[in-house]
């Protein structure tokens, strides 16, 4: 192949990247909405309706709140409502708004070596989970999981520390997968579990504590701040989202009859 | 472990009848991979040749920089194009983060070390050949190099194929600058990491084994390339 | 025999001469060149010789510019050797072709050197290579291959024809081929500067004879001098084909 047949081969190779005639949005998000399956059933039905492609990048809550203080998304819907006010606060983004919630559950071996199957008290398994010294598997970055794992340890006057408590500084499925090869209990979102493939014999040890309440907000990025952001586009999909037919579809996607997410949007006079 | 069969079974299927987002990520690892090994080449193989051709204070540590950087983690890459293509960074301007181009660029600052350090090993075994009766010619310093890349080309494709071997293996560096968005930025490796983390095993597993046909085509092609091109000339 | 593939020297212009002066060359701190001392002024083809490792070649590379002497004077034409590389051309024992077709070997340095592209036919058909243009050179058989380094060699124009040991261990025909050639270029007005330790060619070629031994020039004279009255004791035993070290 001569050198001009090869850049030629690579004009053809890259000129298709150049051309996006549609508009597109780009929204910083978590792994566990994005894992949970959410996404590919929401955005079709946004986009079909407004023809704006929404473009998901599915990190930890932290990084995501970090991407979008750099100004490099247009909306921000993640889980961590503390650092979500600091994000508003500090003037990057517009507004928060509750969009939805799921809760969290703590997964575990079928030996459940704390003892702790069937609890419907947070604090006290994870007492039961640290006397017994069973092994625990944290996200351990920084995510909105983690923060929310931080605060419940805090709140059953915990500190998790020694062999048995092993933070894998991953995302939510990949914590999934290495907590079950160690037989580790793990701190989830429900989402995630419910469409998590590499169940093996884990089952849900601990659910329906008030404290394991998730709630996801949603804030569009502030143009004062990020004057590339893509203002109309990125409140579209946000005010969608909050509409009652954004709701509605929220609470339409449900996996083998289990809904996963619960709209809890402000009610708007429309 | 059934994860195994699953998998093997599952990547056969997908091999015989690919759906249409598997072809969609199959071609945008290619494009994205061939891209970026293209654009280091033309950086790599003359900065190889450059230092396979020249002598100045400072080579020595400039090789060893070179090899060094043939192990950058590509995460560090990826962070490091993320901060320069962030909006927030120097060329944030140019909105290119969370494109096929940012990919591009990450996987072409992985690979252009490899090129170039590879390549200067291969070039300057050749110079110890060439450089008398270059010098005897009074050829200059780019005719020198031009000549010897275009003689080491058979060596060179070897060369180029680790970078691209190398690319296309990646996930660090593409997933932070691309954000594996479906549709846009998703390649293999990335619906790979993603395919994971989402507990299915055998799929993700599946989809290496696709990732290993696709290597091995590319590989046997060139190798069928070059077998015609050594046949031509050997009969020319 | 006359030949008009490679422009003849104009009649008006300066002949070559160089000057060597108490050269001294040492390569890995052995000394190879030992306050060589030698001037050519002479037209024609000018012979080195000498036994194994007593610096011809490297006394060739100095000539041409290649290397430099650790101490000591070369001068052509008043000019240090290392400005005049251009106007000569160098022929190696083991000639060095680059990995395409004949011709393009000699379309390579005339492009290279801005020379008329349209003379490599030509030039190859004077070293008997016509029918092989497209083959590619490094299936060539050793003989062809220095015949196309001679081609290549006078693709230069050169007023300088250097030749380090250009026959070593080619067959007879080979041999014959490549030394009309070199006769052909010396009639066209090239100076010639042949390194050989074979005494058969340097009595069919030499003009004049450079005997080198130890480093040093120890006998310089017409061919029609040396052989017959060679001065000293090494050279005659070195004509005569006895070992000398």
């Amino acid at each position: 192949m001569t050198f001009r047949n090869l850049t030629l081969a690579a004009m053809l190779a890259t000129a298709p990247l150049c051309a996006q005639a549609e508009e597109s949005i780009i929204v910083q998000s978590t792994t566990s909405t994005a894992n949970s399956g959410l996404y590919d059933y929401l955005l079709p039905l946004f986009t079909g309706k407004t023809g704006i492609t929404v473009n998901v990048v599915a990190v930890g809550t932290g990084q995501a709140i970090k991407n979008a203080a750099n100004c490099d998304g247009d909306v921000l819907l993640v889980h961590a409502k503390p650092a979500e006010e600091k994000f508003v606060a500090e003037g990057r983004g517009t507004q928060r708004t509750d969009l939805m919630y799921n809760d969290f559950v703590v997964v575990g071996p079928a030996a459940d070596p704390a003892g702790i199957a069937g609890s419907h008290d947070i604090e006290a398994a994870l007492k039961s989970i640290a006397d017994a010294g069973a092994a625990f598997a944290s996200r351990g970055d920084d995510s909105g999981t983690h923060k929310a794992e931080m605060r419940l340890w805090q709140a059953a006057g915990v500190t998790p520390d020694g062999d048995w408590y092993r933070p894998t500084g991953s995302g939510m499925g990949a914590t999934l997968n290495t907590g079950i090869g160690m037989g580790a209990y793990v701190l989830t979102d429900r989402a995630t579990w419910i469409n998590f493939g590499n169940k093996q014999d884990y089952q849900i040890a601990v659910e329906g504590d008030d404290a394991m309440f998730n709630q996801y907000g949603v804030i569009p990025v502030n143009p004062a701040r990020c004057p590339a952001v893509k203002v109309d586009a990125g409140k579209a999909f946000s005010d969608w989202l909050l509409s009652p037919e954004g709701q509605e579809a929220i609470a339409g996607y449900k996996i083998d009859g289990q809904q996963l997410f619960f709209p809890n949007a402000p009610k708007v006079a429309n | 472990m059934q994860d195994f069969g699953d998998a093997f079974a599952l990547a056969f299927g997908l091999v015989l009848n690919p759906t249409s987002d598997l072809l969609e990520i199959v071609g945008l690892s290619l494009r994205v991979s061939l891209s970026a090994c293209l654009l280091s080449c033309l950086i790599g193989l003359p900065l190889g040749a450059l230092l396979a051709v020249t002598r100045f204070r400072g080579r020595g540590a400039v090789l060893v920089l070179l090899n060094a950087l043939m192990g950058l983690p590509p995460v560090v890459v990826g962070l490091l194009v993320y901060l320069a293509l962030s909006r927030a960074g120097p060329l944030g301007f140019l909105g290119l983060l969370y494109t096929p181009t940012a990919m591009i660029l990450a996987q072409a600052v992985l690979i252009t070390p490899i090129v170039a350090a590879l390549s200067r090993q291969v070039l300057e075994g050749l110079n110890d050949e060439y450089a008398d009766q270059f010098r005897s010619l009074c050829l200059t310093r780019w005719q020198s190099m031009a000549a010897l890349i275009r003689d080491g080309r058979t060596a060179l494709v070897t060369v180029a194929l680790a970078g691209f071997g190398r690319a296309v293996a990646e996930v660090g560096a593409v997933m932070i600058v691309g954000g594996n968005i479906d549709h846009l930025t998703r390649v293999m490796t990335t619906a790979i990491a993603l395919e994971t983390s989402k507990g299915e095993l055998a799929r993700a597993l599946a989809l290496g084994i696709v990732l290993m046909v696709i290597a091995l085509a590319v590989n046997a092609a060139v190798q069928g390339l070059r077998t015609r091109t050594e046949a031509e000339a050997a009969h020319a | 025999m006359r030949d008009h593939t490679f422009a003849p020297l104009d009649c008006t212009t300066e002949p070559m001469r160089l000057n060597m002066e108490d050269v001294h060359l040492s390569l890995g701190g052995q000394p190879v060149l030992d306050g060589l001392t030698l001037c050519l002024d002479r037209p024609g083809i000018t012979v080195l010789m000498g036994p194994n490792g007593t610096g011809k070649s490297q006394a060739l590379r100095l000539m041409h510019g290649l290397a430099r002497p650790d101490t000591g004077q070369i001068l052509w034409n008043g000019h240090p050797a290392s400005e005049m590389t251009q106007t000569q051309a160098l022929v190696f024992q083991k000639p060095v072709l680059l990995r395409r077709s004949v011709l393009a070997n000699i379309d390579f340095v005339l492009k290279a050197r801005g020379g008329d592209r349209s003379r490599a036919a030509a030039l190859l058909a004077h070293v008997g290579l016509a029918a092989k243009a497209q083959q590619p050179a490094r299936a060539l058989s050793g003989g062809e291959a220095q015949r196309l380094a001679l081609a290549r060699a006078l693709a230069l124009d050169p007023r300088v024809l250097l030749l380090d040991e250009p026959t070593a261990s080619l067959d007879p025909g080979s041999v014959l081929a490549i030394e009309r050639i070199v006769l052909a270029a010396r009639d066209a007005g090239v100076k010639v500067v042949l390194v050989t330790h074979d005494t058969g060619q340097a009595r069919r070629l030499a003009d004049e004879v450079v005997f080198l031994h130890h480093g040093r020039v120890v006998e310089h004279a017409e061919a029609s001098d040396f052989f017959p009255r060679p001065q000293t004791a090494a050279a005659r035993d070195f004509i005569n084909g006895r070992i000398v070290v």
